[in-house]
């Protein structure tokens, strides 16, 4: 049974089909990473999952159809790390760990001692125990990274959503943040499902590769499959060389002649 | 309190030690408690009759059951202390408990560090409800009716905002907020026209808009404390759902919360606490915003901290408030309503400014 599997899923919003008629699955502890052009529905299809859209179709987790699971129970099975997270500036870095604990803990109870110990967890697994009581205002852009980071895996949810996770950073934080998440899918038996800008990052990390356009999926497979110049050129208009390597796999450069120098 | 300074004893935590719980330290509810405390120690000391504390003590032992203490107090200076300064107090103390936790309360049901306890309506509300009565209640009821027409007023108000915000499509705080602000327009043209049929008694609205804490015996007490009760439990139910809803509605609903019911009990909560404080003491400005700012600088952003410790110390600073406006210009007296606004503003500029400081 897949962990995630969408049949026919089809979002509406707003009155426009955001998401048409998306199939696929994707297996335990696999990494899928969706690709496609800005406003595809990349994300439309993560808030599916997710359970904060409704959708047409049937998305299902472990065979648990998500519109029919409930809230609380859908944030037990799926994590989602949004694009740009809301940080509340006053709020310490271990209570906003700590918020990852909601969906395990009943209305008007507290936390347990399980719930503190797990949050703790995940604390320290993101180097971040000595942030513990800083304001989250306080820190920088790749801190606060691991921070929602960290409040993602105190979930405990079988399923990681990650919505963009490196659109904001450096080179070196975006290969950080990747490998991290691929030690966490080890380590834990993750299903990881990312929407991802970089065609190459997206191509090593991930398994599998589904690629939209306007709400359609037009390709899926191995990176290789589907980073195929043509692909690219349709759906992104974009002019690419796909280079493969060996070692580093399918590299997607942009196809541009050498400046001349205007001299 | 900068964070770095703090950031030691997290870092000196065994590894994979459990987390601290967000709730309240026991050190700064009794901080908080002793200032009420004192605040009301205060409040009843002062005054222009002078009583001294000694004696205070012994006719309140002389009040309570089973212990025979003989009061040095006269009967006069009993019923100061007994029937006029302690009520004043005690609903000092209820309206601003009242003020501060449900303004910390809309701001977080609204994630708006500026909302206030009146955001919805409710003052609007409550002020065409005290004018209506005003205007048109023959005068002996007045004093009985204001209250109820003021509580009625307000939770009516914020009743059609919400209304109005849900219609609106939207599910988010934006277009609620906004409906508030459309009714709160119309409910005080509302007023205004009334007051202006009535020029007569526009001196007694007035009065009744600058707030005032002014009691007969303990009947606005009694009013004001089963809503007070019911609100100040349910916001302190809520604190820790607030705490999730402050990562806003999305990634809320994402963590498992039914966003559009905790903001409504919230709403609910903090709108029949505001309506009873508007009720029995008018419009009293700013205490809604100082106090949960002031204690967020001091502990941290957690509702979970910030709504007791914002009960408890609005209660305080409303009472000591109280003491300022009854001596300043003695023996006549201030609104208090001018006295909040007087340090209210002034202290909400230093605390905005602190907070740009420390959020960079």
């Amino acid at each position: 049974m897949s962990a995630v599997e969408l049949s026919s899923v089809s979002v509406r919003l707003g009155g426009a089909d955001v998401v048409r008629g998306v199939s696929a699955a994707v297996e335990e502890g696999g990494w899928v990473g969706l690709i496609g052009p800005n406003g595809a529905g990349k994300t439309t299809i993560l808030r599916s999952i997710a359970g904060l859209v409704p959708y047409a179709g049937s998305v299902r987790l472990r065979g648990e159809e998500v519109a029919r699971l409930g809230r609380m129970r859908v944030a037990r099975r799926v994590a989602l790390v949004p694009q740009e997270p809301v940080l509340p500036e006053d709020t310490r870095v271990a209570d906003y760990v700590l918020l990852g604990r909601t969906p395990h803990v009943s209305a008007f109870s507290r936390e347990s001692a399980h719930d503190l110990t797990v949050a703790g967890e995940a604390l320290e697994r993101l180097d971040l125990l000595g942030f513990a009581r800083r304001r989250l205002g306080s820190l920088s852009g790749g801190e606060r990274q691991r921070a929602v980071m960290a409040r993602a895996i105190a979930q405990a949810a079988p399923v990681l959503l990650l919505d963009e996770p490196t659109a904001a950073l450096d080179v070196g934080r975006q290969q950080q943040v990747l490998e991290l998440v691929d030690e966490l899918r080890r380590e834990r038996g993750l299903t990881v499902v990312s929407a991802m800008h970089d065609l190459t990052l997206a191509g090593q990390f991930a398994h599998k590769l589904l690629l939209v356009d306007d709400g359609l999926l037009v390709a899926s497979g191995q990176p290789a499959e589907v980073l195929t110049e043509e692909l690219v050129a349709t759906h992104y208009g974009a002019s690419v060389r796909i280079v493969a390597d060996a070692e580093l796999g399918v590299i997607v450069v942009p196809a541009r002649a050498l400046a001349e120098a205007d001299l | 309190m900068s964070g770095t300074a703090e950031a030691a004893p997290g870092a000196a935590r065994t590894p994979g030690a459990r987390l601290p719980s967000p709730r309240p330290r026991a050190l700064w509810l009794a901080a908080a408690s002793a200032f009420l405390v004192g605040a009301a120690v205060l409040g009843v000391l002062v005054g222009p009759v002078h009583i001294g504390v000694g004696a205070i003590l012994r006719a309140t032992a002389s009040h309570l059951p089973f212990v025979h203490v003989g009061s040095k107090l006269s009967q006069a200076e009993d019923a100061i202390v007994f029937e006029l300064r302690l009520p004043r107090v005690v609903l000092g103390a209820l309206v601003g408990a009242m003020l501060a936790g449900c303004g910390a309360a809309f701001q977080g049901a609204f994630r708006n560090p500026l909302a206030d306890p009146y955001l919805l309506g409710t003052a609007a509300g409550a002020g065409l409800g005290a004018t209506i009565v005003v205007a048109y209640a023959p005068a002996g009821t007045r004093g009985a009716l204001v209250p109820a027409a003021a509580f009625v007023g307000a939770v009516v108000a914020v009743a059609v905002a919400y209304g109005i915000g849900r219609s609106a499509g939207g599910r988010g705080a934006v277009s609620l907020v906004l409906a508030g602000v459309v009714v709160a327009s119309f409910f005080t043209a509302l007023q205004t026209f009334v007051q202006q049929q009535n020029v007569d008694t526009v001196q007694e609205v007035y009065s009744w808009i600058l707030g005032r804490l002014t009691t007969a015996g303990w009947r606005e007490v009694l009013i004001i404390l089963p809503y007070a009760a019911l609100s100040a439990v349910g916001l302190v139910l809520y604190g820790r759902l607030l705490d999730v809803l402050a990562v806003g509605d999305e990634e809320a609903a994402s963590l498992g919360l039914d966003v559009r019911r905790v903001r409504l009990v919230v709403v609910v909560a903090a709108t029949v606490g505001t309506a009873a404080a508007v009720a029995v003491s008018g419009l009293i400005g700013f205490v809604g915003i100082i106090v949960p700012h002031t204690i967020r600088l001091l502990v941290g952003g957690s509702y979970r901290a910030v709504l007791p410790l914002s009960l408890i110390g609005g209660a305080g600073f409303l009472v000591l408030a109280d003491v300022i406006a009854r001596t300043v210009i003695a023996p006549a007296e201030l609104p208090i309503g001018v006295v909040t606004a007087f340090f209210g503003a002034p202290f909400f500029a230093l605390v905005l400014r602190r907070s740009r400081v420390t959020a960079t």
